[in-house]
C-alpha cells in the first residue's frame, strides 16, 4: 500500500498543470466545455458510445479521453452504460448492416432531447469501407446526425473540440 | 530436414506439389477434394498446427485453401470443388479451430462441409439471404440488402435446462466503450455454465471490397482490418504483395517496419494491462498504464505523424524515415518506460487484492489451447510458445535472437505476466533495431506483379500470428485478399476458459484474451 501511495504522490496530478505545452488548447477547450456543460446540462453531459462497426481505432482514442492527460470527466463528461441515461450518442462507423438494427434501437432508447455525433471518417462518410452489401456507410445514412468529428481516427483533442462544437450548436 | 510435403506424403494422401514462388518458404500442395479431410487427419497425426482456411472463386471452381504449420515451416493445401456441386469434407473433426472459419466459407461461398459438427450460419446475419454468397463473383459488392436490415433475432443458441439455470444475453451494444458482439451466458447463481459467442456484427465486407483495389489502397484497407493492429496487418499485407511481386524492400525499411510493430505491441500491452486491472477495480494501475500508453502514442505522433502509425507501411517500404532527433527521443523513452515499469510491476506483482481476482481466474488448459491453436499471449500463457518472429522469422527478426516468455498456468494473471514480459522484450528488441539500423533507402518503387501472382505474408501482431493471402488480377488489381487475424483462434478459447467462473469475472477474462471483433468479422 505504501508503495502505491508513494507512486501516487510522486506522479502527482498530471492533468493540471499541463506537462506538455504542445497542446495549450486542452486547458482552454476543457474550460469552455465545462462552462457549456454547466449551463446546458446541469454540469453533467452523459455520453453513450456506440461502435456501429468500426475497426476499433476510434474507440481507442475515445478511451484515451479517460486517461489522466485528458481526464475528460473533470469537465463534466461521463460515459454511461445505457442509452437511457445518455444526452449524447457518440457513434463510430461505418454502420455495418449487421449493426443497423442495434443502432436504431439504441437511438430510439435515448431520451429526447438528444445529440448524435458521428465519429471518424467512417462515421462521417463511410471512410475506407463506404457503402456495400455489408456496410450502410455513414452514420447519417441510418440515424439523424447533429455533428461529425472527422479523422482516422480523430485524436482525443479532435474529439474534445468536436463535442464542444456539437453542444455549442 | 523433412519438408512438410514429405511429412504429409507419408500418409498416402495423393498430393501434387505446385510452384508458388510468392509463398516461399511455405510449400503449396494440391489435393483432391475427396482427400481434403484426410489431409487434415494427416496434419493432426503429424502434430501440425492449424493456421487458417480461406476460399476463392476461381470461375469454374471454388477453391479452398488450408494452412498448416510445424516447427516454423508453413504448408498450404489447396483443393477445388465445382460450382455446381460445392461439397467438401470438413477439417473441424480434426481441428476445433477450423469450425468457425469453415462456417465463414460456407456463408461466403456456399460450400458445404460434410462432417462439420455445426450447421448454423456464422458470418451471415440478415444483410443477405440464405442461398446468397457475397464472395462469389456473381454477387455484386453493393449486394441488394434489405432496407432496413432486420435484427438477427432467431439465431439458434444452445440452451441449458435445469433447476435454477438462467440465461444472460449481452450485446451487441456493450456497456463499455468496446466493439459490438453478442454473448449468451447460461448461469446458475453466479457461476457460468456455458458461454456462447455470436460474432459477425462488425462484418463490413473487407474481403469483397478489397477486390479491384491497387496495392496502395489495399495497404490502407489492411491497416483498418483491426485498428489496434494497423501496423501488423499492413505489414502482413505488404509482405504478401511484395512476395507476389517478387520484390525485396530496402533493409532500412524492414527495420523501420519492425520498430513500428514493436511500438504498436508495447502500446497495446500497456493499455490492456491497465484495463485488466481496471476490470477488477484496481484503478491505480489503469491510470498509471494509461499515462504510459499516452506518452508512448505521443512519440508515435511526433515520429510518424500519426498516433497509431496508420498508413506508414506501404507496398515497397515505409512512408517516413527516422531522423536523429526521433531516434534519441525513442531511446530516451525506452529507458523511461523501463524505469516506470519496474516500479509498477513490483506493485502489481504481489498485490493481494489483485492476486485474489486474477490468479486461477479464466483458466485455459494447455491441452485446450493446443486444440484451438491459441496464439500470442493467450497461447503463451498456456504452453503454446509459437511466435512468428522467433519460430519462422521474417526480416529483420531473422537477425536477432529473442526471448519469448512461455508459461503453463493459463490464468488471467499469467496472461498479464506474459504481456508484461513481452513489453520488456520489445524494448530490448527496439534498442537493437535502432542500434543496428542500416543506412539507405526507405522504399522502392512498387512493381506491378503479373496477373495471377499470389503471395503470403506472416507477421507477429500483439495478439499473435497474422497470416495474409493476396492474389493479383489484371493491371495490378487485387483479385483476392484474406487477412487472418489471430482473433479467429483466440475467440473460441474465451468460451472454454470462462466456464465455472463467476459472471462478474467475465469482463476481466474477456479483456485478458482481448479478441478483435473487427479483425474476426471482416
Amino acid at each position: 500500500m505504501l508503495r502505491i501511495l508513494n507512486k501516487i504522490q510522486r506522479i502527482g496530478i498530471i492533468t493540471e498543470p499541463l506537462p506538455e505545452t504542445k497542446e495549450p488548447a486542452l486547458a482552454e477547450i476543457g474550460a469552455r466545455l465545462k462552462e457549456k456543460i454547466g449551463k446546458l446540462f446541469g454540469g453533467s453531459l452523459a455520453i453513450r458510445q456506440v461502435d456501429a462497426g468500426s475497426c476499433n481505432g476510434c474507440e481507442l482514442e475515445i478511451h484515451a479521453l479517460d486517461n489522466p492527460y485528458y481526464g475528460i470527466e473533470r469537465f463534466g463528461v461521463h460515459f454511461v452504460a445505457s442509452p437511457r441515461h445518455a444526452d449524447m450518442l457518440l457513434v463510430t462507423g461505418p454502420v455495418s448492416r449487421h449493426m443497423e438494427a442495434a443502432l436504431r434501437r439504441t437511438y430510439d432508447a435515448t431520451p429526447e432531447p438528444k445529440l448524435v455525433i458521428a465519429v471518424g471518417e467512417c462515421g462521417a462518410n463511410g471512410g475506407e469501407f463506404g457503402v456495400s452489401y455489408a456496410s450502410c456507410g455513414a452514420v447519417a445514412n441510418v440515424i439523424p446526425v447533429d455533428a461529425v468529428i472527422r479523422g482516422c481516427p480523430p485524436t482525443p483533442m479532435d474529439l474534445m473540440r468536436g463535442i464542444l462544437a456539437a453542444i455549442n450548436k | 530436414m523433412t519438408t512438410l510435403f514429405e511429412l504429409f506424403s507419408r500418409h498416402h494422401v495423393y498430393m501434387q506439389e505446385e510452384s508458388a514462388p510468392g509463398f516461399a518458404p511455405a510449400c503449396l500442395m494440391r489435393v483432391n477434394p475427396d482427400d481434403w479431410g484426410r489431409i487434415a487427419e494427416a496434419a493432426r497425426t503429424e502434430n501440425c498446427r492449424w493456421v487458417a482456411a480461406w476460399g476463392e472463386d476461381r470461375g469454374d471452381e471454388l477453391s479452398v485453401n488450408a494452412c498448416f504449420e510445424k516447427e516454423g515451416a508453413y504448408a498450404i493445401a489447396r483443393t477445388g470443388v465445382p460450382r455446381a456441386k460445392p461439397v467438401l469434407p470438413s477439417h473441424s473433426p480434426y481441428y476445433a479451430a477450423a469450425d468457425r472459419p469453415e462456417r465463414h466459407i460456407r456463408d461466403m461461398y456456399g460450400i458445404a462441409f460434410t462432417g462439420h459438427p455445426d450447421t448454423r450460419r456464422w458470418t451471415r446475419h440478415q444483410a443477405w439471404k440464405e442461398g446468397e454468397h457475397p464472395l462469389r463473383r456473381e454477387f455484386p459488392a453493393d449486394g441488394h440488402p434489405p432496407v432496413p436490415t432486420a435484427p438477427d433475432e432467431h439465431y439458434p443458441f444452445l440452451h441449458a435446462q435445469g433447476g435454477g439455470v438462467y440465461e444472460i444475453p449481452v450485446g451487441p451494444v456493450h456497456a463499455g466503450i468496446i466493439e459490438p458482439g453478442h454473448f449468451r451466458f447460461q448461469a446458475v447463481g453466479e457461476t457460468i455454465l456455458n458461454l456462447e459467442e455470436r460474432l459477425g456484427y462488425t462484418h463490413k465486407g473487407i474481403e469483397k471490397i478489397a477486390e479491384g483495389r491497387d496495392a496502395m489502397a489495399l495497404a490502407r484497407l489492411a491497416g483498418r482490418v483491426s485498428g489496434d493492429s494497423t501496423v501488423a496487418h499492413a505489414w502482413a499485407a505488404c509482405q504478401a504483395m511484395e512476395k507476389a511481386a517478387g520484390m525485396e524492400i530496402p533493409e532500412r525499411a524492414e527495420f523501420l517496419r519492425a520498430i513500428m510493430a514493436e511500438r504498436e505491441r508495447i502500446a497495446n500491452h500497456l493499455g490492456d494491462i491497465g484495463a485488466i486491472c481496471n476490470d477488477v477495480s484496481f484503478t491505480f494501475a489503469f491510470y498509471q498504464f494509461g499515462r504510459l500508453r499516452e506518452v508512448w502514442q505521443r512519440v508515435n505522433h511526433e515520429a510518424y505523424g500519426h498516433r497509431f502509425m496508420m498508413d506508414c507501411i506501404i507496398p515497397g517500404g515505409v512512408t517516413s524515415d527516422m531522423g536523429d532527433q526521433v531516434t534519441v527521443a525513442m531511446e530516451k523513452q525506452i529507458t523511461f518506460l523501463r524505469m516506470e515499469l519496474e516500479g509498477l510491476y513490483n506493485i502489481i506483482d504481489d498485490l493481494p487484492s489483485l492476486e485474489d481476482r486474477l490468479d486461477t481466474t479464466g483458466y485455459l488448459n494447455p491441452d485446450t489451447a493446443r486444440a484451438f491453436g491459441a496464439l500470442g499471449y493467450v497461447g503463451r500463457a498456456s504452453g503454446m510458445a509459437f511466435d512468428v518472429r522467433k519460430d519462422s522469422p521474417y526480416a529483420p527478426y531473422n537477425r536477432f535472437s529473442m526471448e519469448v516468455p512461455v508459461y503453463q498456468q493459463g490464468d488471467v494473471a499469467t496472461r498479464v505476466k506474459v504481456r508484461a514480459e513481452e513489453i520488456l522484450a520489445s524494448c530490448f528488441l527496439m534498442e537493437k533495431l535502432i542500434d543496428e539500423l542500416p543506412a539507405g533507402q526507405i522504399r522502392r518503387d512498387w512493381r506491378i506483379p503479373p496477373s495471377g501472382a499470389e503471395g503470403l505474408g506472416f507477421t507477429e501482431g500483439f495478439r499473435g500470428e497474422i497470416m495474409t493471402y493476396v492474389r493479383f488480377g489484371d493491371n495490378g488489381r487485387i483479385a483476392r485478399f484474406f487477412p487472418r487475424d489471430p482473433s479467429w483462434l483466440t475467440w473460441p478459447t474465451l468460451e472454454k476458459c470462462i466456464r465455472d467462473n463467476i459472471v462478474p469475472d467475465f469482463p476481466v477474462c474477456n479483456k485478458s484474451i482481448n479478441g478483435s471483433y473487427s479483425g474476426h468479422d471482416l
